[in-house]
């Protein structure tokens, strides 16, 4: 008879059967016993957050960065409530989340008991699954299919809702391993067919103006995938753009690399993206961002998409070779078909590609990134420009805030490895950049760690620096201050007769003696001629920074694509701005 | 029309409305409605009828029936989408108008009346397999089970006969011949 064990236990028997070093949390009555059981697991860390928010972007952070599942421990009602953006966050982005959540005792529930909430009610529709446990029995099967679950298929955030009774009753528990058969959650169990790869060899061959189009399924498939996206490119010889989630997965200074695309993605990507004879996307959505107009989008294309999602195929963009699979498994076996009959293709297909590659290379002469410097006055984009040639030598992980800072940072930072580039892109959650430089660094310790951070978002969740403080994670949070949230004030000039309603931000905190007061850091840089001394005096210092760039105040981020235009519609600068519509400003 | 310069998509162009009853068996647990009923909901996909019961006691599967409309291409969404849900087992999709597949709703009517008057109910129900459940000298309370068109129908020629209240099911669904749901 094997021994029974409590909820608490059996939590904590199944986190370290699943190898999980850390888990952020914070805890509160209802999660109290298996709070009291931590100390009898040392192999596992406890990283103390400051908001649950806090703590699911950190776990965020670590699973982006490190590639396993992020845990997450929180406790009943305002617990969980608190926890539902970083799950929404995890949930379009893929990240595999695994949060544990107190529940009021099983008598209780449905009561409105003091701090209760409908937890699986209000997570439903934000993670891939969620359980309440009723029986402590049930416990171990469903914290093992969790895991599965979360890490399996499209990556995603779980949840699992422990009543308090339940953690303190005893059980029994059993490592339950892949217990979940189903083809479209597991791993996709499709195999990939001769006559697909064939298909897809051949939609190669008869092309003159290919490109391939990446995102965030290469990152999710491993390490592995990049590798073959890489060789696959050079194989090839084809150009490749790249979405915000998949920065990193191809080099960012390769000369066939054409930048990211999108609204504000580059000018060469997106018209290539709008001229090509054929679009490979491979682990990417169809984005709204990256579409535009859904009727005039790449209108002469032949499309192969990749995913391993088979709903997220044919739900914007209609194409012509769907293929669900891994991305590094349809790499490998592409890979290897392509070789056997294709020795010398990137030679023998130089010709025909070669008129493609010319018109590519008068896209790239309006140099679409660029922007007017100014040596008085630092320029967001030159900042950045600035971190990056001072980080480039080492192994640099970037996160980021959202807005204007972003679109920067993604446009002029280079990533050359897949896994260092961390961003909120399907939610858009301000205050995502900071917690989740914390889960960075706890996953990469030695490593430089940066949060490319705005003023307005890095306040959204500013508290985490006091868990960065304690566990003394020596994060750099980068601010371009323009005292405006940017992105907004750009539409309201943009779009709304420069009405900038409520985005400037009056009463500031001074961040230099917030630092401080942290017991942190404080770095300020107001003009271009001391930010490299500035910057490299942030990247000497071992403890947490918080660095205030005070920059150009109207600066917009271009170039942009007005929505409801093709790739081939773009802003390239002010000089181009047109007259306001007033369908504009209804949809905006 | 002048062009829009929003940062969000215009809608593009809308294809040909179907109407699809689709068939899912799940697992009979906690939430499972609410999570099938919450995708449609939060997707913004349409429910016209909806009809579950548990149909293996042994494993604890349930059978949903969901009548719905949509284009083509939403209603491949919602067969994908239903698929990923760690619940379901498996989907099955059939376009309203299918010859091989047989569609059933259940109606009850209740008439107040005279005798006479229920004699003509009766008589109007007649093709669709009426069942008188009770009977008083004044009311009828009669079961039919036909198509939900037929279904309306009724309902509407019982009005001036005296029905005070309809109850109904959504439909549900059932191949022909030998052949099962894969």
């Amino acid at each position: 008879m094997p021994k029974l064990l409590s909820g608490a236990e059996i939590v904590f028997k199944a986190l370290e059967d699943q190898k999980v070093e850390y888990i952020f949390g914070y805890p509160g009555g209802a999660v109290l016993p298996i709070y009291d059981e931590l100390k009898n697991h040392k192999s596992i860390k406890h990283i103390l957050a400051r908001h649950e928010q806090g703590a699911g972007h950190s776990a965020e952070g670590y699973a982006r960065s490190s590639g396993k599942p992020g845990v997450l421990l929180v406790t009943s009602g305002p617990g969980a409530t608190n926890a539902v953006t970083a799950l929404t966050d995890a949930y379009m982005d893929s990240i595999p989340l695994v949060c544990i959540s107190g529940q009021v005792p099983t008598h209780l529930i449905g009561t409105d008991a003091f701090q209760e909430c409908d937890t699986t009610g209000i997570t439903r529709p934000c993670t891939k699954h969620n359980w309440l446990v009723k029986d402590v029995n049930d416990l171990s099967r469903i914290l093992h299919l969790a895991f599965e679950v979360a890490t399996t298929g499209r990556p995603g955030p779980v949840l699992v809702d422990i009543p308090k009774d339940i953690q303190f009753k005893k059980g029994k528990y059993k490592f339950f391993k892949n217990t979940l058969k189903k083809k479209l959650n597991g791993k996709a169990t499709h195999k990939i067919s001769n006559s697909e790869l064939d298909k897809f060899i051949d939609l190669i061959k008869k092309s003159s103006k290919p490109i391939f189009y990446t995102g965030g399924g290469v990152i999710n498939s491993g390490p592995e995938a990049s590798k073959y996206l890489r060789e696959l490119v050079s194989l090839t010889g084809f150009p490749i753009t790249s979405t915000l989630q998949g920065l990193g997965a191809y080099p960012g200074d390769d000369p066939q690399f054409l930048g990211m695309l999108g609204m504000h993605g580059t000018y060469e990507a997106n018209n290539a993206m709008h001229d090509c004879d054929l679009m490979i996307n491979i682990g990417a959505r169809f984005d709204d961002r990256i579409t535009g107009k859904v009727d005039e989008f790449s209108p002469g294309s032949k499309k192969i998409h990749v995913d391993i999602d088979p709903s997220s195929i044919g739900k914007n963009i209609k194409v012509d070779l769907a293929i669900v699979s891994d991305v590094t498994t349809l790499l490998k076996s592409l890979i290897k078909r392509f070789k056997e009959k294709n020795k010398n293709f990137v030679n023998s297909n130089k010709q025909k590609t070669s008129k493609w590659w010319e018109q590519i290379g008068k896209w790239r002469e309006k140099r679409s990134l660029n922007f007017i410097n100014s040596d008085k006055i630092i320029k967001p984009q030159h900042a950045v420009q600035r971190l990056y040639e001072l980080t480039k030598n080492q192994d640099t992980f970037i996160t980021t805030e959202v807005g204007q800072h972003q679109m920067w940072a993604a446009q002029h930072y280079k990533f050359n490895k897949p896994n260092r580039w961390m961003t909120s892109g399907g939610l858009g959650t301000m205050g995502y950049g900071l917690p989740a430089a914390i889960g960075v660094q706890i996953a990469n310790p030695g490593k430089l760690v940066v949060d490319i951070a705005g003023e307005a978002s890095v306040l959204m969740t500013m508290q985490e620096m006091s868990t960065a403080v304690q566990y003394r994670l020596p994060i750099k949070i980068f601010i371009l201050n323009n005292e405006y949230m940017g992105m907004v004030r750009q539409w309201q000039e943009l779009l709304h007769e420069k009405n900038y309603s409520e985005s400037y931000t009056a009463a500031l905190p001074d961040f230099v003696k917030l630092a401080e007061s942290y017991g942190c850091i404080g770095i300020r840089a107001k003009t271009p001629n001391e930010l490299d001394e500035k910057i490299n005096e942030m990247i000497s210092v071992d403890k947490p920074v918080i660095f205030d760039c005070v920059v150009d105040k109207a600066e917009n981020c271009f170039p942009m694509i007005p929505s409801g235009k093709p790739h081939n519609q773009m802003i390239l600068g002010p000089e181009e701005e047109e007259e306001i519509s007033d369908e504009g400003k209804v949809l905006v | 029309m002048a062009k829009s310069k929003s940062a969000y998509s215009v809608p593009g162009k809308i294809g040909k409305i179907e109407r699809h009853i689709i068939v899912v068996w799940v697992d009979n647990e906690a939430g499972v409605l609410a999570r099938i009923a919450g995708l449609f909901s939060g997707r913004g996909y349409n429910i016209e009828s909806l009809a579950v019961a548990e149909v293996d006691k042994k494993k604890h599967i349930s059978r949903i029936t969901i009548v719905t409309e949509g284009t083509p291409q939403v209603i491949e969404q919602i067969n994908l989408q239903l698929k990923k849900l760690v619940p379901v087992h498996k989907v099955a999709d059939f376009k309203r108008g299918e010859k091989d597949i047989l569609f059933r709703e259940l109606a009850m009517f209740k008439v107040l009346g005279n005798s006479k008057k229920i004699e003509k109910v009766k008589k109007i129900c007649k093709k669709f397999n009426p069942v008188i459940l009770d009977k008083t000298n004044k009311s009828v309370v009669i079961q039919v089970t036909a198509l939900r068109a037929e279904i309306d129908k009724l309902a509407l020629d019982l009005k001036s006969l005296g029905l005070i209240s309809t109850s109904r099911t959504g439909a549900v669904a059932m191949t022909k011949g030998s052949r099962i749901f894969n």
